[in-house]
């Protein structure tokens, strides 16, 4: 019998830990990671923050040098996106025609971002921010620009904002919502970044939404046009509307897909020898009750160890905990948990000193928290709430001088 | 380059030659052992890259900063005397011979 073989489709954070996690894992059959793009699997989070200030360069974004993949007997092959699964067949076919066999395949295509649909959206200038090479074309695009527009108020979106203030640039946020991130942080916490941005002289819109954009003569962005009516100079645009879950292939092969590709506990698809991970998979959330889908590093590094388990036959189901974080500014937000469904918002610490934490509770439950350049916080709730408790109650949280290193002392955990 | 051990936890160990400029997490990395994660890329917020100095190490190693010391409050497996975050170690000749253990878990 052959050598068992796994082909992993998308080289990004989670096709890229999975490869290597089933070689450190003991998986001793082919491994071939396949992706879309021409340059070795790397991290995205520096490309909207030191990678667009300059302070960091495109060399030391990858997740893991050329000579790893020949160290660890991992094919990689850049630049040939699968265009079309074969389930009946266990083949994937690439765009340049070459076909692969596999004993188990392993969807980890991202996501995409949402393009805008107003007039105007493809003028020059109108950016992206998902990829290497958009990172490149924006840090490029601030160098002669004056005024940046971002639409949406999104993590992109803030950190673009911040990166390109910090630059010189004059920057205007327009977010469709009546807060800033409203999908992902509590009321509370919206209100500090606005702030924050404020402080910093980006002009923040809320509740507006663009509905056109106008070039100049040769096709290039000069100004946006809003609800009511208003003007505004923008030379630069980048559209910060959310990420669509790259299913493509899977839902062309009749792979259950949902927003997301759906999967199972175990991260296995509606077929047995696909899984999905990562930012394109719908899975259900052990903390949350119902399926979600998640963007951030962690869920792609986690969820890569976990399928590399299943597939080296140690399957457990997938239970990590959610936690996510940004810079903005100086301003180190980490969240720990998932907020959604929190009725009530304790502080611990003193917002005015720039370092604290909110507390979202639902009921007597802690659900996340958010915490501003308060590393402990951060890491003490995620200790705790990974090992089952025990967690502050809320009459304990609200207490004056109530502090998680002390608690977790108390606590003896 | 520097010789590093990276001591697991069931006793066995890996020894590499890391090249500079380097941490000591990267080269856990860029040579695939397993135990060290380092979710965050190395910006000390994870706390996955944490590691145990050996006991009898000689070697100088940097201070630790305040934010590095606020993570390792957190870490999955218990911090002691000697935790560090492997990302805030950086490479060099000095710390040749250095040896780490990997904690049981790192989240
Ligand atoms: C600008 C930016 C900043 C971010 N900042 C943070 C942050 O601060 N903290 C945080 O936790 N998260 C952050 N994230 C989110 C994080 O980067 C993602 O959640 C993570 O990269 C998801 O990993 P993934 O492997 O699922 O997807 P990706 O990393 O997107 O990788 C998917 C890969 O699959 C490829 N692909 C797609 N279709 C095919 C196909 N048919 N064939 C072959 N290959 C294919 C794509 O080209 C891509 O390279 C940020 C994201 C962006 C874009
Ligand atoms: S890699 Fe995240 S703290 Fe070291």
């Amino acid at each position: 019998m052959a050598a068992p073989s796994v082909v992993v489709i998308g080289a990004g954070q989670a096709g890229s830990d999975t490869a290597a996690a089933l070689r450190s894992q003991g998986f001793g059959g082919r491994i071939t990671l396949v992706g879309a793009e021409g340059v070795l699997p790397y991290q995205r989070p520096p490309l909207s923050k030191q990678f667009l200030a300059g302070t960091r360069s495109s060399t030391d974004l990858a997740l893991r040098p050329a000579s790893f993949h020949t160290a660890q007997d991992i094919e990689f092959v850049g630049q040939d996106p699968a265009v079309r699964l074969d389930r009946a067949g266990a083949r994937v076919l690439l765009a340049s025609g070459r076909s692969l066999g596999y004993q188990h395949l392993v969807l980890a295509l991202g996501a995409r971002p949402r393009r805008l649909t107003v007039p105007g959206a493809g003028l020059d200038g109108v950016l992206t921010l998902r990829t290497l090479t958009d990172a490149g074309r924006l840090r490029d695009g601030m160098r002669d620009a004056g005024h940046l527009l971002v639409i949406g108020g999104g993590f992109v979106g803030l950190e673009v904002a911040a990166t390109a203030r910090a630059a010189g640039l004059e920057v205007t946020v327009v977010e469709a919502g009546a807060r800033l991130l409203a999908r992902s942080v509590s009321g509370a916490m919206s209100a500090h970044l606005l702030a924050e941005h404020r402080a910093h002289g980006v002009r923040v819109l809320l509740s507006r939404e663009v509905t056109a954009l106008r070039g100049d003569g040769a096709g290039h962005v000069r100004e946006a046009e809003l609800d009511g009516g208003e003007r505004i100079a923008a030379d630069l645009v980048v559209v910060g509307i959310g990420a669509l879950p790259e299913v493509g292939p899977a839902a062309d092969a009749g792979l259950a897909v949902d927003d997301g590709i759906l999967v199972d506990a175990f991260l296995r698809t509606s077929d047995p020898a696909v899984h999905a991970v990562g930012d394109c998979a719908r899975f259900p959330g052990p903390h949350t009750g119902r399926p979600v889908r998640l963007e951030s590093v962690q869920n792609a590094a986690d969820q890569a160890r976990c399928v590399a388990a299943t597939l080296c036959g140690n399957p457990r189901p997938y239970a990590a905990l959610p936690w996510f974080w940004t810079e903005q500014y100086g301003l180190r937000l980490q969240i720990a948990g998932l907020g959604d469904g929190h009725d009530r918002v304790l502080t611990v610490g003193d917002p005015s000193t720039g370092r604290f934490s909110l507390l979202c509770y639902r009921g007597r439950q802690l659900l996340a928290t958010e915490s501003v350049n308060q590393p402990a916080d951060h890491m003490i709730t995620r200790r705790l709430m990974g090992a089952g408790g025990p967690l502050p109650a809320p009459e304990e949280a609200a207490r004056p001088g109530f502090g998680f290193k002390a608690f977790q002392q108390a606590a003896s955990v | 380059m520097a010789k590093i051990t990276y001591r697991h936890p069931n006793g066995t160990e890996t020894v590499v030659d890391v090249p500079v400029p380097n941490t000591v997490m990267r080269g856990a990395k860029i040579n695939n052992i397993d135990g060290i994660e380092a979710q965050c890329g190395g910006s000390a917020q994870c706390g996955t890259c944490h590691v145990y100095i050996d006991e009898a190490n000689a070697l100088p190693l940097p201070e630790m900063h305040e934010s590095e010391d606020d993570v390792l409050y957190g870490t999955a497996a218990p911090r002691r005397a000697n935790s560090r975050l492997s990302c805030q170690l950086p490479v060099s000749e000095e710390i040749d011979g250095l040896v780490v253990h990997l904690p049981e878990t790192q989240s």
